[in-house]
C-alpha cells in the first residue's frame, strides 16, 4: 500500500467512476449486492436460527421467523451459558490462546533482531530455511510429538498446546517480523551503538517500540489462529484431557453427535465468534497490514 | 479454576519476564568470551530459542514421520514401501487423494475469481469499505463456526417434509429438489459444496489483496487507455489484469497451501463420509481412529511432497525480492 495522499486518491476514484458508462454502474451495483446477499445469508440464518426453539428449528426453515408469529427466544442462549459444558470451553480457549500468542512475539522478536542487525555467516541462507518451514503440513509432526509429550508425562497439559503453536506459529512470526524490523532506518542503530547502547538495550528501546504496528499484526494473526485452531487442541488435548479442550473441538463434537443438541450450535458458534469479530472490527487496520504487508511488498 | 487462575498469572507475567531475562543472560554470558568472538557468537545466542522450538516442533518430527512411512502398524516394523503402495491402490486413499486435487483447483478458482471481481468492482463504488468487510469478516472466525453456519445452508429433510435448510428452501420455491447437498457424491458434487464453504471464507483474503495491488496501479495508466478508445473490459485485460498477474500468483499459492491443508471444513460438516475425505483428513482418521500409523504418516510424507513444489516456487521469489530490496 504506498502513501497516496486521501485527497488525490478521492480524485483517482471518482475519475473512475465517471469512466465506466451507465448500464455497466448499474451492472457493478447488482453484482456486488447480490454477492454481499450471498455472503451474508448463511450467518442470517444461522443468527435466526439461534433464536428459535428446537422444535422450530427441526420443523420449518430460520425464514419463517421472518414474519409473525416469530416465536424468537433467548432461551438458546442462557442454555448454553447455564450449561457447564461450553463455559468451561470458551475459559479454555482463552486459556490455550493467550500465552500461546505472547511466547512466539518473543520469541520471534530475538530471532528477527538477529536476522535484521546482526552480520553472520549463512545468514540469508538461514532465513530462506525459515521461511520455507512456513509450509510444513502439521500433519507430518503430530505422532512424534504426541509420543515425545506422552514420554514427558505432559500428555494433554495446556502446556503441550502452549509450546506447539508456539512453533508452528515461527515461521510466520520471524518473517513478518524480520521483514518490518529490516526497514527500520539504519542510522537509528548505528547512532546508539555509537552512543555505547549494547544490543540489549538497542533492541528493547528502540526495535521494539518502533516495531509495534508489526508486533500488532503478528498478535492479531496469532491470537485469531490459536483461538480458531481445531486440529492442534483436538490431536494434543483431544484423546488425553477432553476437560481441557477449546470451544472449537467442543462445537465440533457437538455438530458431529447425532443425539440432539442442535438449537445449541447457533449460540456457541456465536459465542466462539464473538472475541474475533471483535478483534477484527477494532483492529482491521492491522489485520488488514499483516496480510498485505506479508503477501504484497513494494 | 483457581489452579489456572495461578497458572494464568505467573505465565503472563513470568513467561515474557524469563524470555528478557534470557536476553540480559546473554550479554553476561558474552562478557565471558573474548571480545573479538563475541559479534559472532550473539546472532546465535538471540536465535536459540527460535531455532529449538523450530528443531523440536517441525524440522525433527517430520524427519521422524517419513522414517515411520516404512513402517508398518507396529512401531520398528520395517515395511519399505508398502505404505505407499497401500495408498495408491487403496480405492478410500486414492479418492482423499482426487478429492485434495479438487480442492486445490476449485477453491483457487473460486477464491481468486470472485475475490479478484469483487477487488475491481469495489474499486469503482462508493459503498467501498462496507462491501470489503462483508466479504472479508468469514476469514476471521473459526472453519469450526463456519461449518455451523453452512450446516444449515445445507440442512435436508426427507421430500414432502418442510425443508429446513436455506438452499433446498429456496430449490423448493421453484419446485425442486430436495437435495442431499453433503451426501450426492455424483460427480464429487458434496466435495464442491464442501469447498464453497472454505472460498466463503477465503474470497476475501484474495480480494484485500488484489485490492492492495489494484490501489497501486496509477490512473494516469488507465486513463491514458481509456482515452485511447479502449472499452473498460479491454483496460482490464490489456492493462490492470497483467500488472495484477504477480499478486494473482502470490494470492493463488497461497491458497492453494490452504486448500491442501484443509483439514476442519471436512471433519465438521461431514466427518470425510460420502467419499469427502481430503488427504489432511484421512491422515488424521488412519492414525487415530484406525490406529495405522504407518498409513498415517505415509499420508503425511505426501501432503508434504505435495507442498514442496509450492515451497520452492516461494522460496525463488522471495530470494528474487530480497535481491531488489
Amino acid at each position: 500500500m504506498t502513501a497516496v495522499p486521501r485527497a488525490e486518491q478521492a480524485v483517482a476514484t471518482q475519475r473512475r467512476r465517471a469512466a465506466s458508462p451507465r448500464w455497466g454502474r448499474i451492472g457493478v451495483h447488482l453484482t456486488l449486492v447480490v454477492l454481499m446477499v450471498i455472503w451474508l445469508l448463511p450467518t442470517i440464518g444461522l443468527l435466526v436460527n439461534s433464536l428459535r426453539s428446537s422444535g422450530d428449528i427441526a420443523s420449518s426453515g430460520w425464514w419463517t421467523s421472518l414474519f409473525p408469529p416469530t416465536g424468537l427466544t433467548l432461551d438458546n442462549y442462557s442454555a448454553v451459558i447455564q450449561q457447564g459444558g461450553l463455559g468451561d470451553a470458551f475459559v479454555n480457549s482463552l486459556f490455550i490462546t493467550i500465552p500461546a500468542t505472547i511466547i512466539p512475539i518473543f520469541v520471534a522478536a530475538f530471532a528477527a533482531y538477529a536476522f535484521s542487525w546482526m552480520n553472520f555467516p549463512g545468514r540469508n541462507l538461514l532465513f530462506v530455511a525459515v521461511v520455507g518451514l512456513l509450509v510444513v503440513p502439521l500433519q507430518t509432526t503430530f505422532i512424534p510429538i504426541l509420543q515425545g509429550f506422552g514420554q514427558l508425562g505432559i500428555a494433554g497439559d495446556f502446556l503441550t498446546v502452549w509450546l506447539a503453536h508456539t512453533g508452528y506459529g515461527l515461521p510466520f512470526a520471524i518473517y513478518l517480523l524480520r521483514n518490518f524490523m529490516g526497514s527500520l532506518p539504519r542510522e537509528v542503530f548505528e547512532s546508539a551503538y555509537i552512543d555505547g547502547a549494547s544490543p540489549v538495550t538497542a533492541f528493547i528501546r528502540l526495535a521494539l517500540p518502533m516495531s509495534i504496528p508489526a508486533i500488532a499484526a503478528l498478535a492479531i494473526f496469532q491470537f485469531l489462529f490459536i483461538w480458531n485452531d481445531l486440529l492442534v487442541a483436538l490431536i494434543y488435548l483431544g484423546a488425553v484431557r477432553p476437560e481441557n479442550l477449546p470451544m472449537t473441538v467442543v462445537i465440533a463434537n457437538l455438530v458431529n453427535s447425532q443425539g440432539g443438541g442442535w438449537e445449541l450450535l447457533g449460540p456457541a458458534a456465536f459465542l466462539s465468534m464473538a472475541l474475533p469479530l471483535v478483534v477484527f472490527f477494532s483492529l482491521q487496520r492491522y489485520f488488514v497490514r499483516g496480510i498485505t504487508g506479508g503477501a504484497v511488498k513494494g | 479454576m483457581d489452579g489456572r487462575l495461578i497458572t494464568a498469572i505467573v505465565v503472563l507475567v513470568g513467561v515474557p519476564g524469563a524470555l528478557l531475562g534470557y536476553i540480559y543472560l546473554t550479554e553476561i554470558l558474552l562478557k565471558f568470551a573474548p571480545e573479538r568472538a563475541r559479534p559472532r557468537l550473539r546472532p546465535w545466542l538471540w536465535m536459540l530459542p527460535a531455532l529449538l522450538f523450530l528443531f523440536l516442533f517441525l524440522i525433527f518430527p517430520t524427519i521422524l514421520t517419513i522414517l515411520r512411512s516404512f513402517q508398518g502398524a507396529l512401531e520398528g516394523t520395517f515395511v519399505g514401501l508398502d505404505n505407499y503402495v497401500w495408498f495408491f491402490t487403496s480405492g478410500d486413499a486414492l479418492i482423499s487423494l482426487r478429492n485434495s486435487a479438487l480442492w486445490v483447483v476449485f477453491l483457487t478458482i473460486i477464491a481468486v475469481g470472485l475475490g479478484l471481481l469483487v477487488a475491481v468492482l469495489v474499486d469503482r463504488v462508493r459503498y467501498e469499505s462496507f462491501a470489503k468487510s462483508v466479504i472479508f469478516v468469514p476469514l476471521a472466525i473459526s472453519m469450526t463456526a463456519a461449518g455451523v453456519i453452512w450446516r444449515f445452508m445445507f440442512d435436508y429433510q426427507s421430500p414432502g417434509q418442510p425443508q429446513t435448510g436455506t438452499l433446498n428452501g429456496i430449490l423448493s420455491v421453484f419446485g425442486l429438489g430436495p437435495v442431499s447437498f453433503l451426501q450426492v457424491d455424483t460427480l464429487a458434487l458434496n466435495t464442491i459444496f464442501l469447498i464453497v464453504v472454505m472460498a466463503w471464507m477465503w474470497t476475501g483474503f484474495a480480494m484485500v489483496i488484489l485490492s492492495a495491488a489494484l490501489k497501486g496501479i496509477s490512473t494516469e495508466l488507465l486513463e491514458a487507455g481509456r482515452v485511447d478508445g479502449a472499452t473498460e473490459w479491454q483496460v482490464f485485460r490489456g492493462i490492470v489484469f497483467p500488472l495484477l498477474l504477480p499478486t494473482v500468483a502470490v494470492v493463488s499459492t497461497t491458497i492453494v497451501i490452504t486448500a491442501l491443508k484443509a483439514f476442519d471444513i471436512v471433519y465438521v460438516m461431514t466427518n470425510g463420509n460420502f467419499s469427502t475425505d481430503v488427504v489432511a483428513s484421512r491422515m488424521i482418521k488412519e492414525s487415530f481412529t484406525f490406529g495405522n500409523i504407518g498409513h498415517g504418516s505415509a499420508l503425511a510424507v505426501i501432503l508434504l511432497l505435495a507442498i514442496i513444489p509450492i515451497m520452492a516456487l516461494n522460496i525463488s521469489r522471495f530470494r528474487a525480492q530480497e535481491a531488489i530490496r
